[in-house]
């Protein structure tokens, strides 16, 4: 079984580590540089991107993380996400430069803007694991506002890219640890 | 349990704020500084809780151009506080445009009897509570975060313990009863029973469980976390400490790495000076916060 580290400084690393146990993994909480080291991928779950940049940058791990990512593949959502990405505004922040997207900040509103949207999936997240639609819960969520030439965008939500990949790296806007639907999950498993 | 998209956006949101500190704010200064410390979120109120207990007099929701201010300020969710049962300062909230509604003990209540209609909303609600009785009471009103309450702006760990030992163990209870048991249970807890037998299936809240009131130390919070709260609230604990930012970031850190005491060492040292604490044994009955709401 695959041993896949989700990043538990802050945000809702259980509800991934369960969706990653629903996918056929094994989770494990990480909270340190050390915590990396035998894992075969990594969640960098949603919470708060600065939170979660500032305890990064005290702690010692940006380093860790971005090697890390040159080597093994990591999945990002919502703040795993703008921290994944190679630009981010609204405002801007320092980020780890894992995928060439840029990524706004709270670009759908406050909290009242938040949302479950349905959304139809490209052929192409079908083909590599199910048919069928998306549930997309969107919490105070970023969005891509560009995708370089190297990114694959498998779902899209009111024309933005919402879920994309670029080689052996994933990310989403949305929420899918919050569903039952583990196929986001079991896609980001067939890349390790 | 009715759970429709609605009240899983606002869940989800709670969600998200899991392992952090929510810190109390009175202006944009002090959001920065919050904001900078690494707090998940911030929460917008007139005065901080310490500065109510001295001062007296009616304790209400922030003033407008405050929060505005503070939500132009940081770009982290920024919550508010409503009196119990007013559910119009709660209305005004929701036009602001703030992420959470706080319905605390904190202010004066506007309504000795009801707590607000909270599914009404769009904006989600936090509720404190001091046992699972009242937990499930504010969820089934629609609050989509439950804190325990602890006495707000004493400095004191003591009431925060005793209600998060006190949830914990409620919950545990009912894990083992049989169904007709569980009758019998939701009426004494006065919760319907649906959210009882949910809780018995699942051996926890529906909804994320913080604790608050009384948080002043890394040590503190660490605390709470290892009984059971999935992220803090600290109140005067920060503004009221010698250096506020300083302890903010030792408590950021020590909301995660509350199973590290190595980690938590590092984060109590060089704090200066906590808040002055109150001692609630010696404290009179009408000075205590945490018996505001049912």
């Amino acid at each position: 079984m695959k041993k896949v580290g989700v990043l538990a400084l802050q945000g809702d690393f259980e509800a991934h580590a369960r969706a990653l146990e629903r996918a056929g993994a094994q989770p494990v909480e990480a909270r340190t540089a050390a915590d990396l080291d035998d894992l075969d991928g990594l969640v960098i779950p949603g919470g708060e991107s600065t939170t979660m940049l500032k305890l990064l940058n005290r702690e010692n791990m940006i380093e860790p993380l971005a090697q890390f990512g040159s080597r093994r593949p990591i999945f990002g959502t919502c703040a795993g996400a703008i921290l994944m990405a190679s630009e981010v505004t609204s405002p801007a922040q320092q980020s780890l430069h894992l995928m060439d997207i840029a990524v706004e900040r709270n670009a759908y509103g406050r909290q009242i803007d938040s949302r479950v949207a349905h959304i139809s999936p490209e052929s192409e997240f079908e083909t590599r694991t199910h048919p069928g639609e998306l549930e997309a819960i969107f919490i105070r969520a970023p969005i891509i506002q560009r995708v370089g030439p190297g990114v694959r965008v498998l779902a899209t939500y009111q024309g933005d890219p919402v879920l994309v990949e670029q080689g052996q790296h994933l990310v989403a806007t949305f929420h899918p640890e919050l569903t039952q639907d583990a196929r986001v999950h079991e896609l980001f498993l067939a890349k390790l | 349990m009715y759970i429709d998209e609605a009240y899983r956006v606002k869940v989800g949101l709670a969600e998200m704020l899991k392992g952090g500190v929510i810190m109390d704010v009175t202006n944009a200064e002090q959001a920065e500084i919050a904001e900078k410390s690494g707090a998940t979120a911030v929460m917008a109120l007139e005065r901080v809780p310490s500065d109510i207990r001295k001062e007296g007099g009616v304790a209400r929701m922030a003033p407008i151009s405050k929060m505005r201010e503070i939500m132009k300020t940081v770009s982290i969710p920024v919550m508010a506080k409503a009196r119990i049962g007013h559910f119009m300062e709660a209305r005004i909230l929701e036009a602001l445009g703030v992420d959470y509604i706080d319905e605390s003990e904190v202010l004066t209540p506007a309504d000795e009897e009801h707590h607000i209609a909270k599914r009404n909303f769009k904006v989600p609600f936090v509720c404190g509570a001091r046992n699972l009785g009242e937990a499930l009471r504010r969820i089934a009103e629609g609050a989509a975060m439950i804190r325990t309450k602890g006495e707000a702006g004493s400095g004191n760990i003591v009431e925060a313990v005793r209600h998060m030992r006190t949830i914990q163990k409620e919950m545990k209870q009912l894990t083992v009863l049989g169904k007709e048991e569980l009758v019998a249970e939701s009426k004494k807890l006065q919760a319907p029973l649906e959210l009882v037998e949910w809780v018995a299936e699942h051996g926890k809240l529906p909804v994320p469980n913080f604790s608050a009131g009384g948080i002043a130390t890394p040590a503190d919070a660490a605390l709470v976390m290892q009984l059971g709260a999935e992220a803090v609230f600290v109140g005067s604990g920060i503004f009221k400490s010698s250096d506020p930012e300083a302890r903010a970031r030792a408590v950021v850190k020590a909301a995660t790495y509350f199973n590290d005491p190595v980690k938590l060492l590092e984060a109590s040292e060089d704090l200066g000076m906590g808040m002055v604490g109150l001692d609630i044994s010696k404290m009179q009955e009408s000075e205590l916060l945490q018996t505001r709401g049912w």
